[in-house]
């Protein structure tokens, strides 16, 4: 992955100076960074650092007070549709209809993708035997266990084959086992080339990440690979880095 | 006392803080009594009519200054030819023509007995029906104003109509709206006050302290029993000085009966909370289980006589009906204790009943 | 001061019946601070609710301070601090209004026991009018704490008070609580955060209603008895899978940046020579420690293998 230094890799999320104002509360303060495809990036702050308004930025659901953001080639400014097509979204609490059956949820998201019925029998079939899930093809999505219905909820963010598919706290409380081959997925994804954009604030998490950012009152204090910014911050752990950065914060929480 | 003290100011934040139940808790019973008081009333004021009068003397000239002379009427146009009668109907401009033949005067002088047409717009049929009671009314007076002698005077009503319930009291809606009112602040509200401390978890922390559940049940109606004896008191405030309706039985005696219905309510609060998680369910059932039935079943919106049988049964175990009935009686008829002693008992053994089962019902351990 | 033998609960749904205990047995010292740790729907919930008197186990026995939790519940209620999952607080109370309230309920006033909490207080009374329901979940938690403790209570009962809440006010939460310990107070706190282990006396790992283990944090990864390397490389998708494919390797997890191998009889130099033959590069392999997580993944391979096999 690491391969190729960072001015040959292909830039799949460029964000220059991205601002978002709100009165006179700078949410994002003039961020600049970029993801290169393939890449599992951690995004990381304290409650209210502003990680919510970039991603939200950075999918085209709010437009940037200043600066430029492109994803996939796309300026969120003005092709906020186009990104739409072409993210993935997931979030540990709201992915899948709990009364829809694991299939109507596979149809219904494959569905708003504009996938054609064909292509959507064949990425059903294919999800369910991936995911060993086609004896539960009928059973509705209460009934599974969690680990299982992140499994399924992160299949269906990347049903349509997105350059970037964002996570939203992905592994939070699943046991030590189903939250490796959660990971695994992710790992196997981003290797088909998608990548991989993780906001969390478990630093356990983060450290599966190939790059971190770490935004402290909307600004981003710190950028580099786990190992490179323990060695950077003198830290044992991503903990200790994240703790030595957010401690310094002014913004108490939204 | 001091839990209790502490608990109820707390539903108070709880209820003040929050504008939309200030509204519903205080917007809505003004709100539909005033509609229900001026929007949708059945009452007919200064109504264009039409004469044709054939005799023109000296009687019947007195019978239609005194019809033009009510608050209900007014002489819009005198019609010479029969034929005018349907054009001017037609035209919109007169909801209702009389007619008075020939020799008015003479003919009840010596035979006793004539008869006067009234030929309403029957497009709407309440309205026409409205228009129809009033005028015979006023024939009626003219007639024993002028005849003291019981004389059988005949009004030949030409209307077809159909039969409109709303006629029978046109103050129905009173009674029918306190009912409503106390159902949703007593039965609606409780009930999602109650749920909410389930959905928030927080009732997990009550039930974990050494408060005692039958207190935490208390506490949380006390304010919403006060809440409708204010709802009770503007509603008949409203009623008296804004809508002229009397209270013409005892107004303790009706405000102790109301407050009899709201612990009704209050238990069905309770109860409908002890079997739900959210508060959108409350709230449906709360709707949809009790709201309905009191408007179609308590006899406010259609007469239950009229019901087919099974449906007059179930009418009885709508708690609403019993208390539309109380109210109707204190305050319209203004009747005493000894003839509504019926209602009020089942309407206390339903209470009871409710209150055993929710209070059983809530239990001392979540689900 | 916590004593549970042979727990039992189920859930019946319309279909099926769910176990959240299977005969669950704990004995909690006084003064001790002690983990439940175990993913979601692994039962904690369930047994907290069992230990605060709000659910009735369907069999076994439990007390709390010896009260028992059927027949004294309503002492218990009185003694302990509990909670729950949610942060139970009301959203449309100010700070004080919800302190106010929780301290009256347990019969006390704030003044009264003001020296227990203080240090928790003293971070959030700057914000004191503003109402819960605008706190960060750093503040909400230390309010939620401060409601727990406000009647001192002689146990605490935590569900997973740290989810959903920053590093930052993690780290001082647990703080918080090894003050609250140092002080007397008995904890019983639960978490899904294998990393959180590390700050308990004791700890229990929970899967599946079922304790697994149930040691000191040293002894639990004393456990652990096979050597275990950090390895990692140029292209970790692909190590992962290479490395399972070695037949040297018993066990193979990604860990972070690296990947976490065990195996009895595991040869250093012969891993690396066969990964470099299938290409690898930069590849870092270091002997270590293992943790927590380390100890719990190996006892849920070992339960899972069970299951095949009475399956």
């Amino acid at each position: 992955m690491s391969k190729l230094a960072n001015n040959e890799r292909e830039v799949v999320i460029s964000a220059t100076e991205l601002t978002k104002q709100f009165g006179d509360f700078i949410a994002t303060n003039a961020i600049t960074f970029e993801v290169f495809r393939g890449e599992i990036f951690g995004f990381l702050g304290a409650n209210g650092a502003g990680k919510t308004t970039a991603m939200k930025m950075l999918c085209g659901l709010s437009t940037p007070t200043r600066g430029r953001a492109t994803v996939a080639g796309f300026d969120v400014s003005t092709e906020s549709e186009k990104i739409k097509k072409n993210i993935g979204y997931m979030s540990q609490k709201f992915s899948l209809y709990e009364d829809l059956t694991v299939t109507e949820n596979i149809r219904f998201y494959a569905g708003i993708y504009g996938l054609s019925i064909p292509v959507i029998k064949e990425k059903t079939a294919a999800l369910l035997q991936q995911l060993n899930m086609k004896s539960q093809k009928n059973v509705l999505v209460k009934a599974l266990p969690l680990g299982w219905k992140q499994k399924l909820a992160f299949s269906i963010a990347i049903i349509h084959d997105p350059a970037v598919v964002f996570l939203d706290e992905p592994t939070g409380g699943v046991d030590p086992i189903t939250r490796r081959e959660f990971w695994e997925m992710i790992y196997a994804a981003t290797n088909r080339g998608t990548t991989a954009f993780v906001t969390t604030h478990y630093m356990d998490e983060a450290e599966y990440c190939n790059r971190i950012s770490i935004m402290v009152d909307g600004k981003i204090e710190a950028l580099g690979t786990p190992a490179d910014l323990k060695s950077k911050f003198n830290s044992e752990t991503m903990d200790d880095v994240f703790l030595k950065l957010a401690r310094n914060a002014k913004r108490i929480g939204d | 006392m001091k839990q209790f003290r502490a608990f109820i100011k707390k539903e108070w934040f709880h209820i003040f803080r929050d504008r939309k139940t200030v509204f519903i808790l205080f917007g809505m019973p003004v709100i539909q009594i005033l509609i229900f008081g001026f929007a949708l009333t059945n009452e007919v004021k200064n109504a264009n009519i039409a004469v044709l009068d054939y005799s023109k003397d000296a009687k019947s000239i007195q019978l239609i200054q005194k019809i033009d002379a009510s608050k209900y009427f007014d002489v819009y146009s005198s019609l010479n030819r029969a034929s005018d009668i349907d054009k001017v109907l037609k035209s919109g401009k007169v909801k209702m023509v009389i007619v008075v033949p020939q020799g008015f005067t003479q003919s009840l002088e010596a035979k006793h007995k004539v008869s006067i047409q009234l030929i309403a717009d029957a497009s709407d049929p309440n309205f026409a029906t409205t228009l129809f009671n009033y005028g015979t009314s006023i024939i009626n007076d003219f007639q024993k104003q002028y005849f003291i002698e019981k004389i059988p005077l005949v009004v030949t009503p030409e209307i077809r109509m159909l039969y409109n319930p709303q006629l029978k009291g046109a103050f129905n809606f009173v009674p029918g709206v306190m009912a409503m009112v106390l159902m949703l602040v007593s039965t609606m509200m409780t009930s999602i006050a109650i749920v909410k401390e389930k959905e928030l978890g927080t009732m997990e922390v009550l039930l974990a302290s050494p408060l005692r559940p039958l207190l935490i049940i208390i506490s949380k109606t006390i304010p919403y029993l006060f809440l409708s004896l204010i709802n009770i008191t503007t509603i008949l405030l409203l009623s008296v000085f804004v809508l002229d309706l009397p209270i013409n039985g005892s107004v303790f005696l009706l405000v102790i009966l109301s407050m009899l219905f709201a612990i009704t309510c209050l238990s069905l609060g309770i109860l409908i909370s002890s079997s739900t998680n959210s508060q959108q369910v409350a709230m449906l059932i709360s709707l949809m289980g009790l709201f309905l039935p009191t408007i179609m079943l308590s006899g406010f919106m259609f007469p239950i006589e009229n019901m087919p049988l099974p449906m007059q049964f179930i009418s009885n175990l709508v708690p609403a009906k019993w208390y539309f009935y109380i109210v109707k009686d204190v305050m319209i008829k203004g009747l005493g204790i000894g003839s509504i002693w019926k209602e009020v008992l089942v309407l206390f053994g339903m209470t009871i009943f409710f209150l055993v089962i929710s209070i059983k019902k809530f239990k001392l351990y979540l689900s | 001061m916590i004593f549970a033998k042979q727990l039992t609960k189920s859930y019946k749904t319309k279909t099926e019946e769910v176990k959240a205990l299977l005969s669950v047995d704990l004995n909690i010292s006084k003064g001790e601070m002690f983990g439940v740790i175990g993913p979601d729907g692994a039962g904690k919930t369930s047994l907290f609710r069992i230990l605060t008197t709000l659910l009735l186990a369907d069999s076994g026995s439990a007390t709390v301070n010896g009260l028992d939790v059927v027949k004294d519940y309503a002492k218990i209620r009185q003694q302990i601090g509990y909670m729950p999952g949610r942060f139970s607080l009301y959203q449309d109370l100010t700070v004080e209004e919800n302190l106010q309230f929780f301290a009256t309920i347990f019969n006390t006033t704030i003044e009264e026991n003001y020296s227990l909490i203080k240090d928790i207080y003293e971070q959030i009374a700057p914000f004191k009018d503003r109402r819960a329901g605008q706190l960060s979940g750093g503040m909400k938690q230390k309010l939620a704490l401060s409601c727990a403790l406000i009647h001192r209570p002689v146990v605490l009962f935590l569900d997973e008070p740290t989810t959903g809440v920053d590093a930052v006010s993690r780290k001082e939460f647990w703080q918080m609580l090894k003050k609250l310990k140092n002080d007397g107070l008995t904890i019983l706190v639960s978490t899904p955060y294998m990393d959180e282990a590390e700050q308990c006396d004791r700890i229990a790992l929970i899967q599946e209603g079922k304790i697994l283990m149930n040691n000191t944090p040293e002894k639990a990864r004393a456990s652990f008895t096979e050597p275990l390397f950090a390895i990692r490389s140029d292209n970790m998708y692909k190590l992962l899978h290479d490395l399972r494919d070695v037949n040297l390797v018993n066990a193979a997890h990604i860990f972070g940046e690296y990947i976490h191998i065990s195996s009895p009889f595991i040869n250093q130099e012969t891993i690396v020579e066969e990964l470099k033959l299938k290409g690898h590069n930069q590849i870092q392999l270091i002997q270590i420690d293992p943790s927590i997580e380390d100890v719990f993944i190996k006892l849920l391979t070992h339960l899972e293998s069970h299951e095949q096999i009475s399956e």
